[in-house]
């Protein structure tokens, strides 16, 4: 048996992303910080892991916790590198996974292309059937269960998923089933269809739990592999992993419920946004990771990332477990630029992805990328561009852009690269502003949180855009993730339908539900190797006008609340988000939901930056002058080197900030100081 | 007028688009019909102050209300002009569903709301939302049998629901007398109304920004520029006159096919729609309006060439002749109800195959292309109340020059989700017996078309009536170059211990059920794409391996021989010489 730690010591935060492996290690008691980057080693992310903690020079034995957020799930997701998986249904409803909701990929266009996560040939049925009311109208077949099972397995799959009809209301038959099932079954890889969801909505529970089961074996040999590679280093205690609602969870238990994990990078990422801007006064931020062919995007509000269980990572595939509400905008860095045949110039959606990747990064790419303007307008750096296979000159893509967009459109090449960089900010305002702050909310209550190796490239254009009147970037944008991991809390979250109209509610049963969820959410923690400060216990209703089938999410100050203060609580939210009030229509509560929160202890962030390495003054930490385009025309602009700058600096807009593995520009008629964190903050001009 | 940049004009057209996309997010989400809701059966836009012309749509918006409101708009403008409509004033919001005033069917409820800037007219915002019913004979206004548009349904001229920002209560007392479930439309109406006032802030703050005069400017250009973008598109085909026919089963009232004859000619960079030949006006609902025909056309297009936008100017380079004295520009008081879930895909239908001619790599062959509407409306004698459901469904797509076509897709007119079979058995006295694929019901091809759904309903207690406005009973989706059609769709109603068939095959109304009576549905398979003896041995085996055919029919359709579970390559080539 593990013993308990309370983390204070060495902690270390590892994120696997497409291109890098970050890590981040923090020593709690002289407030030491280590920072490295390898590349992320694709066919087993454990390797990179490894060398990153190898490249730390602090021995791996010394080490108290590590946190870890992977990609593994995610990849084997949308590669459909997946485990053989088989799957039983309620008879009649083996396709349940396959129709979907008849939909298609795009509003226009009659064409497109959709993989089942599980094969129809491994899709098998078995005869039983309960109504709606959780009564059984046909008995559980068992030996026809049984058949299944050996059939599954003679086909060679090494997880199962058993998905039954309204098991949600009544999961005896699919208990019973995985319990035949598990006597045979050669591993512990049987999901049932209402353990991780237990809500109405076959398709989505169906696919859910079909994502777990197909995963599951994957994420299992990743962790125990990587479990015995630090085990041979000699860090022997638990250690933990990443989950997409934001909250870690023991590498013990996290295979058990693998479909969270699907989304857990850029759960983290918002996890650190949501830590480093409450420690710097602001709650409420907009987040902003702009990566090479997609930018996440999620808002918090009050510190808290909205969480939501309605999220689909492609084309009909949902996941419905709570996960960190992040909407992923299908515009990056690799965004490719043209001109259309009506002469207007075009921002995506077509992406260069990794490879060909944007021009700049010589690997093939030919066609002018947002990347690649921020080469030719002098905002990039040339020389500090990471991962370029071959260099291509400014010149070269100055001329492309030329000859692509600049004499179709009547430009010349910087001129065109100025309007990509426009338009795409302007492209990329319009879908942040579609899930965020159209949703209801005042911008100018907001901050902009930029990271990812691209976002502080952007972020001040965006914000204008966007009416944010502020841009935080952190001390160190390009690791954000790998301080989620270290900054992230235990965290178990609750949903319970409840389904009534506020008005006929019995307070006591609310009461008793909320309270369940917070005693449930502490046994789990408790099982946990590692001892949180604190407890904290966050309620909230899903509530909707009778009849509608849209929800909001409406925070509760506790589990006691009366049926009036609810109705109140619900037309406030409403009329916020729709500047609507309905008082002809009564108010209907869907779903009780909690989550229980361990909060570990804070961390100081000041030392991200090395201390010792800032210098006195600003003119200290002047790399160089050099021209860059803003607003149509080229400004000779200081560039700074951010870690030597003063702590407290104040910087006037045109100026540039360069890092390892960001680069911030800070426009003209911006005005930027930094903060006692590391932060620096952006009031944007008008 | 000052001349625009490429910038600046892109600027303006993202801005405008936002504008819509935003108006139609805030419509979605806060209303309470799930026909809105659910399956965003609504759409958003803004509308010149001259003629009501299309300046730009929200993307989310049903397809079948492309170019739709234009219609509609331009009636308020010249009845307001003739004087046979309330003048405009800050704050009104006029309400029409009139399908002959530019419309679709009654159920689509348009809002219309004149923008005011410096105390005139700067444009028109309007807004269409499918409500759940709207009075007339059956419940949520599809018949199958309707002989008058009297019967379908409350028939509104455009008039002021909101004066001056506020709601009108005597015509709200009208239109609530008239219609179903009518306690919950207050929410709708008022999501409808906001929707159209978040629109105006937005647009205001652009205005504000780039200065009227500017955004005017952009405007024009990019009417311009849309229709020269369209021109370029058509400009790649080849010239010449290509035809498409497409057949309605019948119009639910008299058994015989209506037909959709279409020639489209390309010439230099205008395509000429010309409907001539096809049925005169019908009996049934299956008429379609001078709106609804236009704006089948323009979605069928759009789906062609999605990277156009959509404004007036995409629309100017394709012509439509007035197809007067068919069936496709019905006038008062013939009955519409079908017209914009069902002759709008037919319309659709003629389109693709006449232009899969001209651009092989572009069209697919048929899809589905029904809503598949089935409607169940009872009494409940456990929960001692009446209920009337609503059964959606999808079918195949037609297969591609790369792909097959998707099983299970939504209509060509709607971008809906179908509801989940536990929240229907949840709120309705049914049970399915099964929701599956319809095996063997794509069409074959070198692509073959995707397979439609079979499911089958069960009445559990008391009784009901069930009616069904489907297509596609009598012909399949027809496959193109060489590829076999779908399945037809098919409906059978199992009762008194015998197998009822409709005589119309995909419509019928009020069939009555009692407890223990089970319906069953097969949605139409997609239409095949190219010659099926094209389609690797393999790819065929793989189809029998997961079920979509037997081994049987890949021999018949595919002429690919399967032995145990391997292609037995002798006898297949043999098979394909034939």
């Amino acid at each position: 048996m593990n013993e308990k730690t309370t983390a204070r010591g060495t902690v270390v935060g590892i994120d696997v992303g497409g291109t890098f492996t970050d890590l981040l290690l923090v020593e709690q008691a002289s407030g030491k910080v280590r920072v490295a980057k390898v590349p992320t080693t694709v066919d087993n992310q454990s390797y990179g892991v490894v060398a990153a903690l190898e490249k730390t020079g602090v021995p791996i034995a010394d080490i108290d916790l590590i946190v870890h957020g992977t990609t593994t799930t995610t990849n084997a997701v949308l590669e459909r590198r997946l485990a053989r998986t088989g799957m039983i249904t309620t008879a009649g409803f083996r396709d349940v996974i396959e129709l979907g909701r008849r939909t298609r990929p795009q509003p226009y266009g009659m064409t497109g292309v959709f993989v089942p996560v599980i094969p129809r040939n491994l899709r098998l049925e078995v005869a039983e059937r309960l109504e709606a009311s959780g009564a059984v109208r046909v008995p559980l077949d068992e030996d026809g269960v049984r058949a299944a099972v050996r059939q599954l397995l003679d086909a060679g799959c090494e997880s199962l998923v058993i998905h039954f009809l309204h098991s949600y209301a009544n999961p005896a038959h699919e208990l019973r089933a995985a319990e035949i099932a598990r006597s045979v079954w050669p591993n512990e890889h049987v999901t049932t269809g209402h353990s991780l969801l237990s809500e109405a909505r076959e398709f989505e529970r169906g696919v859910t739990a079909a994502v777990n089961a197909s995963v599951q074996p994957i994420l299992k040999r990743y962790v125990s592999r990587l479990a015995d590679e630090l085990r041979d280093r000699g860090y022997s205690r638990d250690f933990l992993v990443m989950n997409g609602n934001g909250g870690m969870i023991s590498a013990r238990f996290v295979a058990d419920e693998a479909a969270k994990t699907v989304m857990s990078g850029p759960a983290s990422g918002v996890m650190a946004a949501a830590y480093t801007a409450r420690r710097a006064g602001m709650p409420n931020v907009v987040t902003y990771d702009m990566g090479g062919t997609s930018t996440d995007v999620a808002l918090i509000r009050n510190a808290q990332p909205s969480v939501s269980n309605e999220i689909e990572i492609e084309y009909a595939m949902p996941i419905h477990v709570p996960m960190v509400d992040v909407h992923t905008v299908g515009a990056g860095g690799g965004s490719i630029a043209r001109v259309d045949e009506a002469g207007l110039i075009r921002v995506g959606p077509e992406s260069a992805g990794a490879t060909p990747g944007p021009i700049c990064y010589g690997r093939g790419g030919t066609q002018p990328t947002i990347s690649d303007a921020n080469l030719v307008l002098g905002r990039l750096n040339p020389r500090k561009l990471l991962a370029v296979d071959s260099p291509v000159s400014v010149e070269a893509v100055t001329g492309i852009f030329a000859d692509r967009i600049g004499r179709p459109a009547g430009l010349d090449g910087v001129a065109a690269a100025g309007a990509v960089l426009r338009l795409g900010n302007l492209k990329m305002a319009g879908a942040i502003r579609m899930v965020s702050v159209a949703k209801g909310h005042d911008p100018r209550d907001f901050a902009l949180f930029a990271f990812g190796g691209a976002g502080p490239l952007h972020a001040c254009a965006l914000a204008r855009e966007l009416s944010i009147p502020r841009v935080l970037v952190p001390a160190r944008p390009g690791i954000t993730n790998a301080l989620g991991c270290v900054v992230a809390d235990l965290r178990h979250d609750f949903v319970r339908t409840v389904n009534r109209p506020v008005a006929s509610l019995d307070e006591d049963h609310v009461a008793a539900i909320l309270r369940q969820q917070a005693e449930d959410g502490r046994s789990l923690i408790d099982k946990e190797a590692i001892q949180p400060d604190s407890l904290r216990f966050v309620h909230s209703a899903d509530m909707q006008f009778v009849g509608q089938t849209h929800l909001i999410n409406v925070p509760l100050p506790g589990p006691s609340i009366g049926r009036d203060a609810l109705q109140e609580l619900f037309d406030k939210a409403y009329y916020a988000r729709f500047k609507v009030s309905l008082p002809e229509i009564r108010a209907n509560l869907v779903n009780l939901n909690t989550s229980v929160i361990g909060v570990r202890p804070e961390i100081d962030l000041s030392t991200l930056i090395d201390p010792a390495g800032r210098e006195e003054t600003l003119e200290a930490a002047l790399l160089e002058m050099r021209p860059v385009w803003f607003d149509g025309q080229w400004i000779d602009t200081p560039v700074y080197a951010r870690e030597k700058l003063p702590l407290d600096a104040a910087i006037t807009g045109p100026a540039i900030l360069e890092q390892l593995d960001a680069t911030t520009v800070i426009e003209p008629g911006d005005r930027a100081t930094g903060d006692h964190e590391g932060n620096i903050i952006i009031e944007v001009g008008r | 007028m000052t001349v625009l940049d490429a910038i600046t004009l892109s600027v303006i057209e993202a801005g405008l688009q936002q504008v819509c996309d935003e108006m139609d997010l805030a419509f979605s989400r806060s209303a309470f019909s799930p026909i809105i809701a659910e399956a965003n059966d609504r759409s958003d836009g803004i509308y010149s102050a001259e003629d009501g012309s299309l300046i730009a749509q929200g993307v989310g918006g049903l397809p079948v209300f492309v170019g739709v409101m234009q219609y509609s708009t331009r009636t308020i403008i010249e009845m307001i002009a003739g004087g046979r409509c309330l003048p405009p004033e800050e704050g009104d919001v006029y309400i029409v569903n009139d399908p002959y005033l530019g419309g679709t069917h009654l159920m689509d409820v348009r809002f219309a709301m004149p923008v005011f800037r410096d105390g005139r007219i700067f444009c028109w915002m309007s807004n269409t939302g499918h409500w759940p019913d709207i009075g007339g004979a059956v419940p949520g206004g599809f018949s199958a049998s309707a002989t008058a548009v009297e019967q379908e349904g409350l028939r509104l001229p455009p008039v002021k629901l909101f004066k001056k920002g506020v709601l009108d209560p005597e015509i709200y007392a009208i239109i609530t007398s008239n219609i179903r479930i009518a306690e919950q439309r207050i929410g709708d109406i008022k999501a409808q109304a906001a929707a159209l006032h978040v629109g105006q802030m937005r647009l205001f703050e652009m205005l504000d920004r780039y200065g009227d005069e500017t955004v005017i400017n952009a405007i024009a250009e990019l009417r311009n520029r849309a229709a020269s973008q369209m021109r370029s598109k058509i400009a790649s085909m080849a010239d010449g006159t290509y035809s498409g026919i497409a057949y309605v089963d019948s119009d639910g009232v008299v058994d015989e096919p209506l037909e959709i004859r279409l020639a489209i000619t390309k010439q230099g960079e205008t395509l000429t729609f010309d409907f001539a030949g096809s049925s005169p006006p019908c009996i049934g609902p299956m008429n379609s309006v001078l709106a609804t025909t236009h704006s089948s056309v323009y979605l069928a297009m759009r789906h062609i060439f999605p990277d156009v936008p959509i404004s007036a100017g995409a629309f100017e380079p394709l012509v439509i002749r007035r197809p007067e004295g068919t069936f496709l520009d019905a006038h008062y008081p013939r009955p519409v109800s079908g017209c914009a879930a069902e002759v709008s895909q037919r319309i659709a239908e003629a389109v693709f195959s006449a232009m899969v001619k001209a651009l092989p790599d572009k069209v697919t062959a048929a899809p589905a292309g029904s809503s598949g509407n089935f409607s169940l409306g009872g009494f409940d004698p456990v929960r001692n109340r009446p209920f009337v459901l609503y059964q959606l469904s999808g079918g195949g797509y037609g297969g591609n020059v790369d792909h097959d076509g998707l099983c299970n897709g939504c209509s060509t007119i709607g971008i809906s989700k179908s509801p989940p079979v536990e929240i229907m058995e949840q709120g309705y006295p049914i049970l399915y017996n099964h929701y599956r694929l319809r095996e063997g019901s794509g069409g074959a091809g070198k692509h073959r078309g995707g397979m439609g759904l079979d499911y089958e309903i069960e009445l559990l207690r008391g009784d009901a009536r069930a009616s069904f406005v489907m297509d596609h009973g009598r012909f399949g989706p027809p496959g193109a170059l060489g590829g076999e059609d779908g399945a037809v769709n098919t409906v059978t109603v199992f009762r008194d211990g015998g197998a009822h068939v409709p005589k119309h095959l995909s419509k019928e109304q009020d069939i009555a059920m009692t407890a223990g009576d089970r319906v069953r549905v097969g949605t139409p398979g997609g239409g095949g794409y190219g010659e099926p003896f094209a389609r690797a041995a393999e790819t065929v085996l793989d189809d029998v391996r997961l079920g979509y055919y037997t081994a049987v029919q890949a021999r018949s359709l595919f002429g690919v021989a399967i032995d145990g579970d391997q292609v037995d390559a002798a006898e297949t080539a043999s098979q394909r010489r034939r």
